[in-house]
């Protein structure tokens, strides 16, 4: 009863691509590549790069375009480059990787289990790093340890969602359903605590729990650059086993491809990638269900440069939603209360417009 | 042609008699249950105190006063809320095809949600009364903006795009809840106990209230079971087999929308029921839709009511939300179940 997430092989979408495939060899390296896909790529890129750029120069303070490039550049003016570089793009570029992080997140997750529905948010990751962190937060520990307690809750909570679903193999409905238990103990775990805490302390911890990039510094940008480096390129590579895995196991199976060992590569990849995220800007919602399926209603099926697309859109959305919650609304709001809001009406739009095939 | 015409195999009667009579057990453990959520709590009772409060009513005597005032509204309201919730869950999935829906797919908890949220906030409105008919309005609102945007495109409201559109409304609601809750404390503190979806402190009224949209609802449902059976075959076969799809989804949406709101509206969002409970009755009835349904009716209350008597025992004297015992119960279930069934219709 899965609904296909891709066209089907052999359809017009398909065939009508393959005319526009490239093959790229680098020395030892060769792949294919899709003309349009890349181009739509590099399109997006470059308006990431001009927005970006753009919303350096919004604030209190504003700087003029030239003083946000001199500044990068470490040719400013001393005020602006201390604004720019110490102030505005850690946390502009804390939301580029956050928000990439979670749309590559998503883009594993709703492959691997072919369900459109599926996201980090909805297997029990994101509740589990939010059930340990309120907790910490409520009984007032160490404010400075809450990037490692949410990594470690988001850890175990994956790790738990994949033990109990193994069986022999982790058949991927096993997994949801799994995943949605554990989803639900977490979040009954969160609401105990809410009800049982008092206000104070509580509040703190649902401004924690709606997530926000504010005063990110250059080490959490450190961190985070890191990790998708390492990341991104292993996941883009699986993501032609995740297609054939597609087909479902058995066909996978005589294929050659050892079925269990890459499901748990891109298990450990979509958590890798929301973990990651979700220790230090919070259980952001809704970025890792939305950017993979704007991605593929603009470049199809996902294929390693569909989830490169798809880690710009979800930092461009993630951006977007910051500028607006910083700046443009009436009380400044946390990124993940803005996500949908910024996110939700583009994506209605491309539902009205998408056909029946969906 | 029905399936009474044909004649039958011994093995299909005895497989009907086998699931008759797990209905007839089904119904007696919900007897059970409701006696039982008559008598425990933090005062104890016996089975004759609550017995006599029904039907031999003495208004001297405390036992029966607390049954009366404080037990039997909890406990129908649990009654018509588990159902409610457990058959319009199997009546989701049905017309969805998405094994992974529920009823808060239509974005009704967060709808319901957002508008009692609102409420506090702008009108400071403060008791489960006043936020009857705010949960229900909300609730109807977003499901029936959810079904005109999946409905509105080309190919009309097909499963996936009505689950997407119900996921993405959710979403937006959910984060101007939030948005409302971190600016003012003070609605924090209200709706934190609102959202964690309980059955106490809720007058009996509040049942008449929502009774009559639980009762159509759960009525509709049952005499539509047989049209969600063709349902479930896909949309290609349904419609060969001359199903008007588009109008079944309607009504479904319908009937759902009426349980789920009310149900919301009398005991706040309580996620989960809906979407365990018609997995754990398929273990026992196969996949046909007048069965589940019928399972559901008696499953979702004991489930229910279940949570709740645990929910007033394991802190005693104090109580837990019964919206957090049903996720605690109902998860590990679901999870016993996804491990030990091959879930082929997933």
């Amino acid at each position: 009863m899965n609904a296909l997430i891709d066209a089907a092989p052999g359809s017009p979408r398909v065939a009508a691509s393959s005319r526009r495939l490239r093959t790229v060899r680098v020395g030892p390296v060769s792949f294919r590549l899709n003309l349009r896909t890349a181009s739509i790529v590099g399109l997006a890129a470059l308006s990431l790069t001009a927005f970006a750029a753009w919303s350096v120069t919004l604030g209190s303070f504003p700087v003029p375009i030239s003083g946000v490039v001199a500044s990068v550049f470490g040719r400013g003016a001393e005020d602006h480059e201390f604004i720019v570089r110490t102030l505005r793009l850690p946390r502009l570029i804390a939301a580029l990787l956050v928000g990439a992080a979670l749309g590559m997140s998503g883009a594993i997750f709703q492959g691997l289990v072919r369900n459109p529905l599926v996201s980090p948010d909805i297997i029990g990751i994101n509740q589990g790093a939010t059930a340990v962190t309120v907790f910490w937060i409520v009984t007032g520990q160490p404010v400075a340890l809450i990037p490692p307690v949410a990594f470690a809750g988001a850890t175990f909570a994956a790790l738990l969602v994949y033990v109990l679903s193994w069986r022999g193999g982790v058949a991927p409905s096993r997994l949801v359903l799994v995943g949605i238990g554990v989803n639900a103990v977490a979040s009954a775990a969160t609401t105990y605590t809410l009800v049982r805490y008092p206000i104070e302390q509580v509040g703190s911890a649902v401004a924690w729990s709606a997530g926000s990039v504010y005063a990110s510094t250059w080490d959490d940008v450190q961190l985070l650059a890191v990790a998708l480096l390492v990341l991104t390129p292993v996941a883009a590579a699986l993501m032609w086993h995740l297609r054939i895995l597609q087909f479902g196991d058995d066909t996978a199976a005589s294929l050659g491809l050892p079925v269990e060992v890459t499901r748990l590569l891109l298990v450990l990849m979509g958590c890798g990638f929301s973990a990651i995220a979700i220790s230090l800007a919070g259980p952001i919602g809704f970025v890792a269900l939305m950017v993979p399926h704007v991605a593929r209603m603009l470049a199809g099926a996902m294929t390693g440069s569909v989830l490169i697309l798809t880690a710009i859109l979800g930092a461009f959305l993630l951006l977007a939603s910051d500028v607006v919650g910083q700046h443009f609304l009436p009380v400044s709001l946390p990124v993940g209360v803005v996500t949908a809001v910024v996110g939700a009406p583009y994506f209605l739009f491309l539902l009205y417009r998408a056909n029946a095939r969906l | 042609m029905t399936a009474e015409t044909l004649p039958l195999t011994s093995a299909r009667t005895s497989w009907r008699i086998a699931k008759a009579t797990g209905l007839v057990i089904l119904f007696s453990v919900l007897l059970l249950v409701l006696v039982l959520s008559l008598r425990i709590g933090s005062l104890g009772l016996t089975t004759d105190d609550a017995l006599n409060a029904l039907f031999n009513y003495n208004a001297e005597s405390y036992e029966q006063t607390v049954v009366r005032s404080l037990r039997l509204p909890r406990t129908v309201i649990g009654l018509g809320v588990g159902a409610a919730l457990a058959v319009s869950g199997a009546v989701v999935q049905a017309a969805t095809r998405n094994p992974l829906a529920g009823p808060s797919i239509l974005g009704v908890s967060s709808g319901a949600s957002f508008a009692v949220v609102t409420a506090i906030f702008f009108l400071g409105v403060t008791t489960p009364e006043g936020y009857v008919w705010f949960a229900f309005a909300g609730a109807t609102g977003a499901s029936v903006l959810v079904y005109g945007v999946a409905s509105a495109g080309r190919g009309g409201a097909t499963p996936v795009k009505l689950a997407l559109a119900g996921v993405i409304v959710s979403a937006l609601l959910g984060s101007w809840s939030t948005a409302l809750v971190l600016l003012d404390q003070e609605t924090l503190h209200q709706v934190r106990f609102w959202n964690a979806g309980s059955l106490a402190g809720r007058p009996l009224d509040i049942f008449w209230t929502v009774l009559p949209f639980m009762a159509i609802g759960l009525v509709g449902s049952v005499l539509l079971s047989r049209q969600l059976n063709v349902m479930s075959l896909g949309e290609d076969t349904a419609r060969a087999l001359g199903l008007h799809t588009g109008r079944l989804r309607i009504i479904a949406g319908v009937l759902v929308i009426l349980m789920t709101g009310a149900a919301v509206a009398a005991a706040g969002p309580i996620g989960f029921v809906g979407l365990a409970v018609p997995h754990m009755v398929r273990i026992f009835t196969g996949p046909d839709y007048r069965w589940i349904i019928a399972y559901c009716l008696f499953a979702g209350p004991i489930l229910l009511l279940g949570a709740d008597i645990v929910g007033r025992i394991i802190v005693r004297p104090s109580e837990l939300q019964v919206g957090i015992i049903t996720a605690l119960c109902g998860a590990p279930v679901l999870i016993a179940i996804a491990r030990r069934r091959r879930i082929a219709d997933l």
